[in-house]
């Protein structure tokens, strides 16, 4: 019997039984479908979050106070305890680093303002104009922070705030109450969407002194520094803190975190966790491969009498078996593409319902869970056809 | 040389802790073109006798030639190719594949002997001419009546040109004009040379034959014209 004239009588046997066809083909693309589909939502989350960090601003490392992590012991670390606190001058002396590009420093907190009568909860930021190019921020009016007037009563507030107390009015010019204080708001940020961690929308950012002022503290909260490109990332932060420690005494009393770090390590955490969805989605792969099973067997035993028939014209063994072998793989082949199918409409029709979560099936996952179908239903596929290829001819032909 | 030769065959069943002796030390002998019935009582071992002739069964004792070449030995692969070459099975109940066509049931021993497709259409094309089935190429065996469903059969028993056709009850499910016209399609190819070998019960059927094996618990009790 030629391969060819195996696929057709293997698909005409398909055909001829298209109930059990279709529920195989079901229970199949079921499994394929859910792979494809629960890890375009891992995988999903995962780039979601990447993408967020790379909005923070690449290139990013970032200072802070104290120290989370123990390098041996220190001199220093026995005569004090205390760190030391950031300060506006650490931030500017990090702009000499070579490596470094620019620097913000950052301090933060809440606060009320008020306009027209109208009073909200706002997030202060206390920033320097490099801030808005660090972050990569868009303004959707007016201007930043200006560099050369750090002093200056400024405010740049973010759309949410725009909207909740201007309205449709624009708030360039227009004196916003912060605290206690009074200060000309002379931008407005562009709509960011919402963020990790602090929602750019909802924020007041006022040159760092006056924040400092107003919260009645000289110390900072993070200082951000952009490395001037990637390749530098380990050098600006290595720079950063031998220029901290020279100011700090000699202590190396605060923390370099880079962003790439972070990122790789959500990278991570929510690969694995794509894996693992993959792996509980691959469950139902393997029932439908038993079902395979069940179903080939029972073909086996409803065709007895045509397996008789078969042998009786002179089939061998092989030939019989791989019959039974191609509609198995037929099945489970056909059940792979409608599941490959069915979980790309799954995925999208996520992508529609959450535009934010870019729900796309990682290639590895999808060429995994077709070829885990085309296995699996071969492997349950081969003790089936095994036990067609040896039931006894005279038996099997007196059986209808 | 005698086309079929059987001597000491032994056949036994295991039934529970029982012996059924189906074959016993039975020998025969037919030559090429003849017409043989095999006639006997139900559980005479005419159907067993059958078997074993087709290659579908084994004998547990005694020697099968066919041909001159001593079969039993033979592994089960390269005896489906005698079947497949040299022998053709019509059965009591048809067998017909049912989701394939008369002519895809008749074309199914040239797929298994992986004839090329070209050289298959014709000669099913040819057999569908000589057993008028022409205009029933395209129907399912459901859609056929009992006598053409038999015709397919045979077709299918003769479009590798074997050797012998080995028919069980081929009467059996049919009524007696249907019968008739099968019976007499089979007469005319023992007339064009084939060995027919006819299990059946009926005795008006078996007198046709130019020779008549009885058989009775597993042994040949008569054998002649």
């Amino acid at each position: 019997m030629t391969p060819l004239d195996t696929l057709r009588f293997a698909s005409r046997a398909a055909t001829g039984y298209p109930l059990r066809t279709a529920l195989m083909v079901l229970a199949m693309s079921i499994g394929v479908a859910a792979v494809v589909v629960l890890t375009a939502l891992g995988d999903g989350a995962r780039r979601y979050v990447v993408n967020e960090f790379a909005s923070l601003g690449s290139n990013l490392v970032i200072v802070l106070p104290g120290r989370s992590e123990t390098g041996g012991f220190n001199p220093a670390n026995a005569i004090t305890e205390t760190p030391r606190d950031l300060t506006v001058e650490d931030a500017q002396a990090l702009t000499r680093a070579p490596a470094v590009l620019r620097t913000a420093p950052l301090t933060v907190g809440t606060s009320e303002a008020t306009y027209g009568g109208k009073l909200r909860d706002i997030t202060v930021v206390g920033a320097s104009a490099d801030y808005l190019k660090l972050r990569r921020m868009d303004l959707a009016q007016g201007r930043f922070l200006p560099a050369e007037e750090p002093n200056a009563a400024v405010a740049v507030i973010g759309a949410k705030i725009q909207s909740d107390l201007f309205g449709i009015e624009s708030a360039i010019g227009h004196i916003l109450r912060i605290g206690d204080r009074r200060f000309r708001v002379i931008g407005v940020l562009g709509q960011s969407g919402q963020g990790l961690g602090m929602n750019a929308d909802e924020i007041v950012i006022l040159p760092v002194a006056m924040a400092q002022a107003m919260f009645n503290t000289n110390t900072l909260f993070r200082i951000l520094v952009e490395a001037k490109n990637r390749a530098l990332i380990e050098e600006a932060k290595a720079q950063s803190l031998e220029i901290l420690k020279a100011r700090h005494d000699g202590e190396e009393d605060v923390t370099v975190i880079t962003q790439d770090a972070v990122l790789a390590t959500f990278d991570r955490i929510l690969g694995t966790l794509t894996y693992g969805v993959a792996g509980i989605a691959a469950i139902s792969l393997a029932v439908a491969g038993i079902l395979v099973m069940n179903v080939m067997l029972v073909a086996v035993t409803q065709r007895t009498g045509e397996i008789g028939l078969l042998k009786a014209l002179g089939a061998e063994g092989a030939a019989i078996r791989n019959a039974f072998l191609a509609e198995a793989a037929l099945l489970s082949a056909t059940g792979a593409l409608v599941g490959y199918l069915l979980g790309q409409a799954g995925a999208f029709a996520l992508r529609t319902v959450m535009p934010t979560l870019p729900a796309y099936p990682p290639d590895w996952a999808v060429i995994a869970a077709l070829a885990t179908a085309l296995v699996t239903g071969l492997l349950f596929g081969v003790m089936p056809a095994r036990r067609a290829a040896r039931l006894d001819a005279v038996q099997a032909l007196s059986k209808r | 040389m005698a086309l079929i030769e059987l001597s000491g065959i032994e056949r036994v069943f295991t039934l529970g802790d029982s012996q059924v002796h189906a074959l016993a030390t039975l020998d025969l002998a037919i030559d090429s073109g003849e017409y043989v019935a095999i006639m006997g009582p139900s559980g005479s071992g005419k159907s067993t006798l059958l078997n074993l002739l087709g290659l579908l069964d084994h004998p547990n004792a005694g020697i099968y030639r066919l041909e001159g070449r001593d079969v039993t030995t033979l592994s089960a692969d390269e005896q489906a190719r005698v079947r497949r070459e040299r022998i053709g099975f019509v059965f009591q109940s048809f067998h017909l594949v049912p989701r394939l066509t008369a002519a895809e049931n008749i074309a199914l021993p040239l797929m298994l002997a992986g004839i090329d497709p070209a050289e298959r259409t014709k000669r099913v094309d040819k057999a569908l001419r000589d057993f008028g089935l022409t205009n029933r190429a395209d129907h399912r065996p459901d859609q056929l009546s009992g006598g053409q469903r038999q015709r397919v059969a045979i077709a299918r028993a003769t479009i590798m040109q074997p050797a012998m056709i080995l028919a069980d009850e081929p009467t059996g499910n049919l009524d007696r004009a249907t019968g008739e016209e099968v019976v007499r399609l089979l007469e005319d190819l023992n007339a064009s040379g084939v060995t027919l070998l006819m299990v059946t019960h009926d005795a008006a059927l078996g007198a046709r034959a130019q020779r008549r094996v009885m058989m009775e618990d597993g042994h040949k009790v008569s054998d002649g014209a």
